[in-house]
């Protein structure tokens, strides 16, 4: 399963909307690195507004793919975290301190913005 | 009322199934949008210990009701190498996977009763409930 990357502008959106296995966040990880070389995305949104489960796992591969993200030049944000996600996260120990997130996908890129242009 | 469902794991896609079919159970149960969250993401952590420490083993998922008190109770079971020192793996911050799983203390927290019993070569079995509010 692959998860569509979409470009609009400088920024790239992803909305993950399946249930994430282990090898579909690997995949998605490599597909968005490459994107982002391939387009030159100086911002890019990962909205979860969807997803009803972040295990240690998946919040590894997601704090690793902003991280790399970052190596490359781009920015990323987390948008739409659900509030029993949110919970979820601080109960099993996982802050997800480093990683930039926002409320919804509009104030995500208006943080990009922010970032970027400011 | 203590029908058990089981889901083999064996790979990947089993902790997906394994959550899935926590998530089913805790939803018919009438547990909230938060709790269901947390049993879900309490057996992802499992079936992923069994899949990266163990290789193979079983996620159990039963209701459970205790004179009223109704429930969940999560077993992992598996033959694998077995916990050494179960005190050191119940800390916060231990690891030997190089940050894969949040580990058990992350599990304990996320459910109401928590217990593990380890036998070096013969296997581990891990109970975990959460109770209906």
């Amino acid at each position: 399963m692959r998860i569509p990357i979409l470009k609009l502008h400088e920024y790239l959106l992803i909305t993950i909307q399946v249930e994430l296995d282990d090898q579909t966040a690997l995949q998605f990880q490599e597909d968005l690195l490459s994107k982002i070389h391939d387009t030159g995305a100086k911002g890019v949104v990962i909205d979860l507004t969807s997803v009803d489960m972040i295990d240690s796992f998946i919040a590894k591969v997601l704090g690793d793919v902003v991280r790399m993200s970052k190596l490359m030049g781009a920015q990323v944000v987390l948008t739409g975290i659900q509030p029993a996600v949110a919970i979820t996260l601080i109960d099993l120990g996982i802050s997800m301190r480093e990683v930039p997130t926002a409320l919804d996908l509009e104030q995500g890129l208006d943080k990009l913005r922010l970032e970027l242009e400011g | 009322m203590d029908i058990q469902s089981c889901v083999e794991v064996r790979n990947e896609w089993d902790i997906v199934s394994a959550r899935q079919l926590g998530r089913n159970m805790a939803k018919e149960l009438g547990f909230g949008n938060v709790d269901q969250a947390r049993i879900t993401t309490a057996i992802s952590e499992l079936a992923r210990n069994i899949y990266l420490y163990a290789g193979n083993g079983k996620i159990c998922i039963q209701p459970i009701d205790q004179l009223g008190k109704k429930g969940l109770k999560i077993i992992a079971l598996d033959s694998g190498p077995g916990i050494r020192d179960i005190r050191r793996v119940m800390e916060d911050g231990y690891t030997t996977s190089g940050g894969l799983g949040a580990g058990l203390p992350g599990v304990k927290r996320l459910m109401d009763e928590f217990s593990i019993e380890s036998t070096v070569d013969v296997g581990t079995e891990i109970n975990a409930t959460k109770w209906l509010r």
